[in-house]
């Protein structure tokens, strides 16, 4: 099946070549072409097997609960470590010294929350999605369809992000047009998750954490190698070359109060982020769940390590004036550094990299938004649980399709905007919106449909309304001279409030059924008898 | 499963000291996590000039990149030890009820 489709795929690659313009940092270089060649056919190949193994709804969504821990851990890792963390946090070490440092601790420590507060209940008490549990012993209707819209905003901005960044990226190092950048990018990201499913998409992640991982460890090695594989020489040729204040804390958290709201939005954002969730149910219990929790926060902990000399060695190797000419943010310093250490030929192997790390994000992301509207708003609220499984896997695949599209449309309408607050936007409504009501639903007996469906309006209300407010759109988008909104990010105030709403409500209203399935929930939740 | 067999487990001490267990653990764990973020957070807001210090005379490294990279390493070891603490504990008090109420 599809075979077809992969054909007109390929022509497109092939013809790539008379797209080549002049900037490119890499043009048509064969070992770019060859990986990314490579790298496609494999995954295609991955998509045509895993085809034949997501007819059901359990295996479209969640592999079959066929994934180990350590295979999980990757994948996770694979959706977390996007290129905008691989580009961007070593191009802001490089072009801002420690400062990069801070912000990459910042994406990590929400790994150890989900462990501690999330990844067990999850698995034991949901089928597919987190709405599955918020909803488990609330009203299904108005919760899923809340939850339905907090998934599906957080993914549409979080795609939105990554298409606008990868189809830029894809221009500058292939020198292919953005647009049709964005249009192969969406195009093969439909073919893994509408032919694939999960099975696919997991293997796409696992690949990609693979080729990342490697292709960090290399450079990184490769870079030490140059400083006789002394770290205190590397620091000692950035003080030389750039200056002592690139080793230093610098204006990132210059106010406490926003880095307390930005820490919030990054560690329980990262417990509320969809595509994240879903992950838990492709293991096949708890323990392998919280398995999978420890290998990705080694993963992504060594990754953030790895970026850390990158964006170091690319100061000294590339040199900082060649870093911010091309390139906004010094976003290029990992390829260019790449270039420095092994010529064409590792450049062409790390833009690959950089690509299949894009493209498997995506499919990640992809899958989260169709299953939140399939299985939470079509089978949860318009169907009231009553669907066959094909159905549910039908309009799933249609899910896809169409998100791909939009995603595809907003990636090209949002070209030239400035786009630089959607990742925070999308963090703020997973941390404000998602996490206070699975949170609650897992530990608090008194919480109520009406608190959940209020908490999670006012998560997702205030998110956006003082996103609007704030520096990054109402002045640098909307042209005012001061923000109302006096942070970068509304976390402590919306998660806060999320909370606060959903206590209050909660304590106002009684469900005495949702209070009595608690307690029957506590033997699910805890010994993962009946759990999916 | 009945609402009989529910109320027995439910009102099974073993059961309830499983419970009472794996929250406090994981309550404990969250705060770690929570202490050392938020100090650190702390320490660059109000503490720059100590971070930005060579960690000895002479040298390019400063005390904030190991202590950086502390954090990061700190989170994933909390990670491991909460993984060591529940397959020592947590797995064999669920294997064991789960064998007890035949499950």
């Amino acid at each position: 099946m599809g075979r077809l489709k992969y054909i007109p795929l390929g022509v497109l690659l092939l013809s790539m070549p008379s797209f080549a313009s002049g900037e490119a940092i890499v043009g048509m270089n064969p070992v770019a072409i060859a990986f990314f060649l490579f790298f496609i056919t494999a995954t295609l190949g991955i998509t045509y097997w895993a085809a034949k193994r997501s007819r059901t709804a359990t295996e479209f969504y969640a592999a079959g609960r066929s994934i180990s821990g350590f295979q999980n851990g990757l994948a996770l890792a694979g959706d977390y470590m996007s290129a905008a963390s691989f580009l961007g946090i070593a191009g802001m070490v490089a072009t801002k010294g420690y400062d990069g440092l801070i912000y990459s601790i910042g994406f990590l420590v929400g790994w150890p929350v989900i462990m501690f507060l999330i990844a067990e209940p999850l698995r034991n008490l949901g089928k597919y999605t987190f709405a599955d549990v918020v909803a488990y012993r609330l009203k299904q209707t108005p919760i899923k369809t809340l939850a339905a819209m907090g998934s599906v905003a957080v993914v549409i901005l979080y795609l939105i992000a990554q298409m606008v960044g990868s189809g830029k990226l894809i221009q500058l190092v292939f020198g292919i047009p953005y647009e049709l950048a964005v249009v192969i990018i969406g195009g093969l990201m439909i073919t893994y998750v509408l032919f694939g499913g999960m099975l696919a998409t997991t293997w796409v992640q696992i690949i990609k954490a693979v080729l990342l991982l490697g292709g960090a460890t290399i450079m990184t090695v490769w870079t030490l190698s140059k400083f006789g594989f002394s770290p205190e020489n590397l620091f000692q040729s950035v003080k030389e070359t750039v200056g002592e204040k690139w080793l230093k804390p610098g204006g990132l958290v210059s106010d406490p109060i926003d880095a307390i709201s930005l820490g919030l939005a990054l560690m329980f954002g990262t417990a509320g982020l969809p595509h994240i969730l879903m992950r838990f149910y492709t293991v096949p219990d708890a323990k392998e769940a919280r398995k999978s929790v420890f290998f990705a926060t080694g993963f992504i902990g060594y990754f953030y390590i790895l970026t850390f000399v990158i964006g170091f060695g690319a100061v000294v190797l590339v040199g900082l004036d060649k870093i911010t000419s091309i390139g906004k943010g010094g976003n290029m310093a990992a390829p260019l550094l790449a270039q420095a250490l092994g010529g064409d030929a590792f450049l062409g192997f790390i833009a690959a990299v950089a690509f299949a790390t894009i493209l498997a994000v995506v499919a990640g992301l992809t899958l989260a938004g169709a299953s939140a509207l399939s299985h939470d708003l079509y089978v949860g609220v318009f169907r009231k649980g009553q669907s066959s499984e094909e159905q549910e896997v039908k309009i799933t695949r249609i899910a896809v399709l169409v998100l791909g599209v939009i995603a595809i449309v907003l990636g090209i309408a949002f070209k030239d905007q400035n786009i630089a607050f959607m990742v925070g936007l999308a963090f703020a409504i997973a941390a404000s919106t998602n996490f206070p009501a699975l949170l609650m639903s897992i530990v608090w007996k008194k919480f109520t449909t009406a608190g959940a469906v209020a908490s999670m309006a006012t998560g997702l209300f205030l998110s956006v309304i003082l996103i609007i407010l704030s520096k990054t759109v109402w002045v640098a988008i909307l042209g005012n001279p001061e923000p109302i909104f006096p942070y970068k990010n509304p976390a402590i105030i919306s998660m806060t409030a999320a909370f606060v709403v959903g206590i209050l409500v909660s304590l106002m209203t009684k469900e005495p059924e949702a209070e009595e399935k608690f307690e029957e929930m506590k033997v699910r939740k805890y010994l993962g008898i009946g759990a999916e | 499963m009945t609402k009989e067999e529910l109320k027995k487990i439910l009102n099974d001490p073993e059961f309830q000291q499983l419970v009472k267990k794996v929250s406090t653990v994981s309550l404990g764990f969250t705060i770690a996590i929570m202490v050392i973020y938020y100090s650190f957070i702390l320490l660059l807001a109000y503490g720059k000039d100590f971070l930005g210090q060579p960690i000895s005379e002479g040298s390019a490294t400063t005390i904030g990149i190991p202590i950086g990279i502390g954090v990061i390493i700190s989170a994933w070891v909390l990670t491991g030890l909460y993984v060591l603490w529940a397959n020592k504990n947590y797995d064999p008090m669920v294997k064991k009820l789960r064998e007890k109420f035949g499950r």
